[in-house]
């Protein structure tokens, strides 16, 4: 954790930072993204979306977000 | 004769859901998503694979597939193209489980990249997890029956051989495996991948597959919307024809006018 009491977070590779307490379903949502339209994976565990809102983010996570693309 | 009385009525079943479609189409490769709806739309598909990839966070209003193919009219087929391990399968399967909410899912295990050919090590083991977490996994194979029965046995609901390698449009190249694979099955056999052209399409029906997957074969003609078209009625053509049950090949001429009466 920063000083600021931010959290250091990975999102699909990249680095990111969301302020302390931030749910998952928010940092979705601060990502400019719709939680209803894609699938989150947390430190390799898939988190259930109904419990998007319930799951706090927290510091040195590694979140992998996904949704469906053309594909064959 | 199991023929049905009427084309309408003969559908086919995976998994407890129903189509009428046996044409199966891939969304990968097109120029873009309004041809790519428009092909969707020609070939009269019921179901489209579709991939699973990471979400551009740096520019998240990007266009998206489902604006254009909508999930409520189409099923969407997750499928696990790109993966070479049983692990990054099943991965990817969990998480879209997650963003469609069902367990129709379509399993591929390649092996290399050159021939894209399935591990079938991997793929059978893939098949195992997967139907033990409530999957109902639709299995890209090898055109092996043993094969075929082994996954059967795991649990896939359907198999799916190649009909020669993924995007090579080389047409059904393995007709009497793919016949014994047909014979030998409880389950639906949908050829996948392999097809190049109508005809093909066609041949893989008349050796009484349940249903053809293509996704090349449509995005890279010249015109696809126009190809998807050819596919939906040569697939009905095969099918029709398959139920008609093909005349025996003869060695020399049998003429078709009547011998009786000639002056």
């Amino acid at each position: 954790m920063s000083l600021d009491g931010s959290l250091s977070i990975r999102v699909n590779g990249d680095h990111r930072r969301v302020p302390g307490g931030t749910s998952v379903a928010e940092m979705v949502n601060l990502l400019g993204l719709d939680p209803l339209r894609v699938a989150v994976e947390r430190n390799l565990e898939v988190i259930p979306r109904s419990t998007l809102e319930q799951v706090c983010v927290e510091d040195g996570d590694d979140y992998e977000i996904v949704h469906f693309v053309g594909g064959g | 004769m199991n023929a049905p009385q009427s084309f309408n009525s003969d559908t086919w079943t995976v998994a407890g859901r129903t189509f009428t479609s046996r044409l199966v189409v891939g969304t990968g490769k097109y120029k873009s998503f309004e041809e790519n709806a428009a092909a969707v739309e020609a070939s009269g598909a019921e179901i489209v694979t579709v991939a699973l990839r990471r979400v551009n966070i740096s520019d998240p209003n990007q266009p998206k597939l489902t604006d254009f193919i909508d999930p409520k009219k189409v099923t969407y087929l997750p499928n696990t193209a790109g993966c070479f391990n049983a692990e990054d399968a099943i991965r990817t399967l969990r998480l879209a489980r997650e963003a469609g909410g069902w367990n129709l899912v379509k399993l591929e295990v390649l092996g290399e990249a050159k021939t894209l050919y399935p591990d079938m090590r991997e793929t059978l083991r893939a098949t195992e997890t997967l139907v033990k977490e409530g999957f109902e996994p639709m299995v890209y194979c090898v055109d092996d029956p043993i094969a075929a029965k082994q996954l059967e046995e795991v649990g896939a609901v359907a198999i799916m051989p190649l009909g020669a390698p993924i995007g090579s449009g080389l047409g059904i190249q393995n007709r009497v495996t793919i016949r014994l694979i047909v014979e030998g099955a409880n389950v639906p056999v949908l050829v996948d991948a392999g097809v190049g052209t109508a005809s093909d399409a066609a041949v893989a029906m008349e050796l009484g597959c349940d249903g053809v997957l293509m996704n090349t074969a449509i995005a890279e003609a010249k015109d696809p919307v126009l190809m998807a078209r050819a596919m939906k009625a040569a697939v009905e053509a095969g099918r029709l024809s398959y139920l008609a049950g093909r005349m025996q090949k003869r060695r020399y001429a049998d003429p078709s006018s009547p011998l009786a009466g000639l002056i």
